[in-house]
């Protein structure tokens, strides 16, 4: 079983290599990379001058929802989203019903995915039962199931000295504490960013303090105690600050990452085009313009490692309700892509190979996943950008079991083309064909 | 004639509007001066008074308004029990549409809820609160109050002292006084005030003696007990110290200041008893001069409704 994808711009930043090149997959592997390779044999997929032969894209913060809440996203729908949006693997969130703190769980999910056959799904487990914080989750027994890293997203894990251990603890084993950072007590009961509009609109507040705070904490903890800490979703301008400041003292197992909405949208949302648009209501909130220029910076100098999209499906009828009682969260699979060439690319904010150091080379690295890079020999995971194409975001044609999100009738530049996992095409964009 | 066929917040009026409004409700008053206090304008129209909150000043200022212009009325008090049991707001609407009201009274403590409700359902949404966002027909009955006695409001110095943060009559209120003219002053204890108060278009001050100062109008805002286990002030008594209304701080505004409060008060916490009965207060007229607010923004909006069909 060959392909051999002919033409096109091939980067792959963890291999140094951006230009002109062929790519030849055989049995689910890299087999070549050079100029004019031979088709003899070969099933052959025609890159379109202009398109990008990207290593696969790799989105280390999505929540499939399975098991539990099949009614929001299934590992099925969730994996076709992602394949959809060009991303080759996923990793799962451990906040299901019931929470995956468990080997059996971390199991089902991973032979959910296998039959699924869309996008690779790297299970998070729980860093504490339950998600609860207070006891932690058997850590290396989940990792021998298939854990990738952990974390209590949702809820961050409030006490300093579980967040202690788990770095501790995680270090010993190899694997990231991921946390979502929010005091709460300074976030309370709020449901919007603490700041002119959602004063205006009479919401609640949540400082980007709530944020900072812990991220502030969490990178002493991890210069204590050497433990490798992602700090998820960022989304204020002091925890940028604070990451910065740790990277700039050589904490090298201090890594962060920004979500898509945080560097695109601000609070205004909250208000325009229409008032209390459930579809804007996130955790982290949307944040003022300059925490948003501040992730734009972040993203431009360095400082964050990874995009990831914190893709949170929720069904329609849950978010028809009143702003204060809508579920936190907004699905983000099959945005992404089409957000970072708008924003990021065509706005002269990065190029093209960092991008995909954002979406591929990093979330590898920051999570020690295979992948991230087109090296010979590596599984052939590779995503096919059309990074000039024209899209107008749908809503209603998302693959998501969900719609909501903020983006719909957006028309953005920069489209994916195809999707490849392990070999196999499991998503052609046919509008572009 | 009202752009919008719903009423959800004084953000949405024009000042030419607002003085519709004020204009109509004057003619109001009339009708309550007369042996009979009825006219037969809402004749055959139904308007429901959904109370997701309990009001019982708001709620029967609306339905004496409504019984004045004879409107059909029916009014239900939604249990919070009912909504914790899952049922949603939408459900509570569909049932309601089914007897196809004309306008929808609605009070809800969530912020936003009858803008929810405006793209929702068919009918007429009048916001009679939601949450700490806006309670526009309390605005509009304030300004009323306000022109009673100052023949305008351009030019007014008006200070609003209490709780800023947790209160929609605040923000409705200084959206109407901005729009037509005065000079608002807001003042509160640091840990009561809204982020970026000043961008309201105010002077924020945490003294109530700068506030009070000169003032034409004094605004007393509600402070709840509540606010002390969010760590908002210490005690109601030193709340009195640093922020209630006495007759010695009356004293340093104009000589013909009018004390205003939406009601109910909490004496001795906000305002000293001898300032609400005494007489600067208008506290009562607010009263009386809701019930014709309310049926001017009735008649507004169903006229808006007649002209549509
Ligand atoms: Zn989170
Ligand atoms: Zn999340």
């Amino acid at each position: 079983m060959k392909l051999l994808l002919k033409g096109g711009r091939l980067i792959d930043p963890a291999a140094g290599r951006d230009g002109e090149f062929d790519l030849l997959i055989e049995d689910g592997r890299v087999a070549r990379i050079g100029r004019s390779l031979p088709a003899e044999g070969a099933q052959v997929f025609e890159i379109q001058r202009g398109w990008i032969v990207a290593p696969g894209l790799i989105d280390i913060h999505v929540h499939l929802r399975e098991p539990g809440q099949e009614h929001k996203e299934t590992i099925a729908t969730g994996t076709a989203s992602a394949v959809a949006g060009g991303f080759t693997a996923v990793a799962c969130m451990p906040n299901t019903d019931p929470v995956n703190d468990h080997p059996g769980i971390t199991e089902l999910i991973l032979r959910k995915a296998a039959e699924a056959k869309q996008a690779r799904v790297y299970p998070i487990g729980a860093v504490s039962l339950g998600s609860r914080g207070e006891q932690m989750s058997e850590l290396a027994a989940q990792k021998a199931a298939g854990c990738v890293a952990f974390t209590d997203d949702g809820r961050p894990v409030a006490s300093a000295l579980l967040m202690r251990r788990a770095l501790e603890y995680a270090g010993m084993l190899g694997v990231p504490i991921v946390n979502h950072c929010e005091d709460p007590s300074l976030k309370g009961d709020g449901v919007a960013h603490e700041g002119f509009h959602a004063a205006r609109l009479g919401l609640r507040g949540i400082p980007g303090v709530a944020e900072s705070i812990m991220v502030e904490r969490d990178i002493a903890l991890a210069e204590l105690t050497g433990g490798p800490y992602h700090v998820c979703h960022m989304s204020a301008r002091q925890s940028l600050r604070a990451v910065r400041a740790a990277k700039a003292r050589g904490l090298t197992n201090v890594t962060c990452e920004v979500a898509p909405h945080h560097f695109v949208l601000t609070d205004e949302a909250l208000e325009t085009p229409i008032r209390y648009d459930t579809n804007v209501k996130m955790n982290p909130p949307l944040r003022e313009a300059a925490d948003r220029d501040a992730m734009l910076e972040g993203i431009a100098d360095g400082s964050v490692d990874v995009i990831a999209t914190d893709h949170a499906p929720h069904h329609a009828d849950e978010k028809l309700v009143e702003f204060d009682r809508a579920p936190f969260g907004i699905v983000g699979l099959e945005t992404c892509v089409p957000l970072v060439f708008d924003r990021l690319v065509h706005a002269g904010r990065i190029g093209v190979a960092r991008a995909i150091e954002l979406l591929s080379t990093n979330p590898a690295r920051v999570f020690r996943l295979p992948g991230g890079t087109l090296a010979d020999g590596a599984a052939a995971d590779v995503t096919i950008l059309a990074p000039d194409a024209p899209v107008t975001i749908s809503a209603a044609a998302l693959r998501s079991k969900s719609k909501n999100t903020p983006f719909d009738g957006w028309r953005l530049r920069g489209a994916v083309a195809a999707t490849i996992v392990g070999g196999d095409v499991v998503y052609r964009n046919d509008g572009l064909q | 004639m009202l752009r919008s066929r719903h009423l959800l917040g004084i953000a949405d009026l024009t000042p030419d509007e607002i003085t519709l409004v004020l204009d109509t409700a004057e003619a109001m008053t009339e009708i309550a001066a007369r042996p009979i206090k009825k006219v037969p304008t809402l004749r055959g129209r139904t308007v429901v008074n959904l109370f997701f909150e309990p009001s019982t000043r708001t709620r029967t200022s609306f339905e004496v308004a409504e019984k004045r212009l004879s409107a059909d009325t029916l009014s239900i008090a939604v249990a919070q029990s009912s909504v914790t049991k899952g049922e949603t707001l939408l459900d509570t609407v569909r049932n309601l549409e089914a007897m196809a009201p004309d306008m929808i009274v609605m009070r809800h403590a969530s912020s936003g809820a009858p803008h929810l409700l405006a793209r929702l359902c068919r009918s007429a949404i009048i916001n009679a609160g939601d949450g700490m966002h806006e309670h526009p027909t309390q605005a509009l009955l304030d300004a009323f109050t306000i022109r009673e006695h100052k023949k305008r409001l351009a030019g007014l110095k008006v200070a609003i002292v209490g709780d800023l943060l947790h209160s929609r009559v605040l923000r409705s209120n200084v959206q109407l006084l901005n729009k037509m003219g005065a000079d608002v002053w807001a003042c509160a204890p640091s840990t009561l005030m809204p982020a970026e108060l000043p961008r309201f278009g105010v002077t924020a001050t945490a003294s109530i003696d700068d506030a009070v100062a000169g003032a034409d109008v004094v605004m007393m805002l509600r402070i709840q007990h509540e606010r002390m286990h969010g760590h908002f002030i210490p005690s109601t008594r030193e709340y009195f110290t640093l922020f209630g209304l006495t007759a010695d701080r009356v004293r340093r505004a104009k000589p013909d200041v009018i004390i205003m409060h939406p009601g109910p008060m909490n004496r001795g916490v906000e305002i000293d008893s001898d300032v609400a009965d005494g007489p600067y207060s208008v506290i009562l007229e607010q009263v009386t001069n809701g019930v014709a607010v309310r049926m001017a923004v009735l008649y507004l909006l169903a006229g808006h409704e007649a002209q549509a069909d």
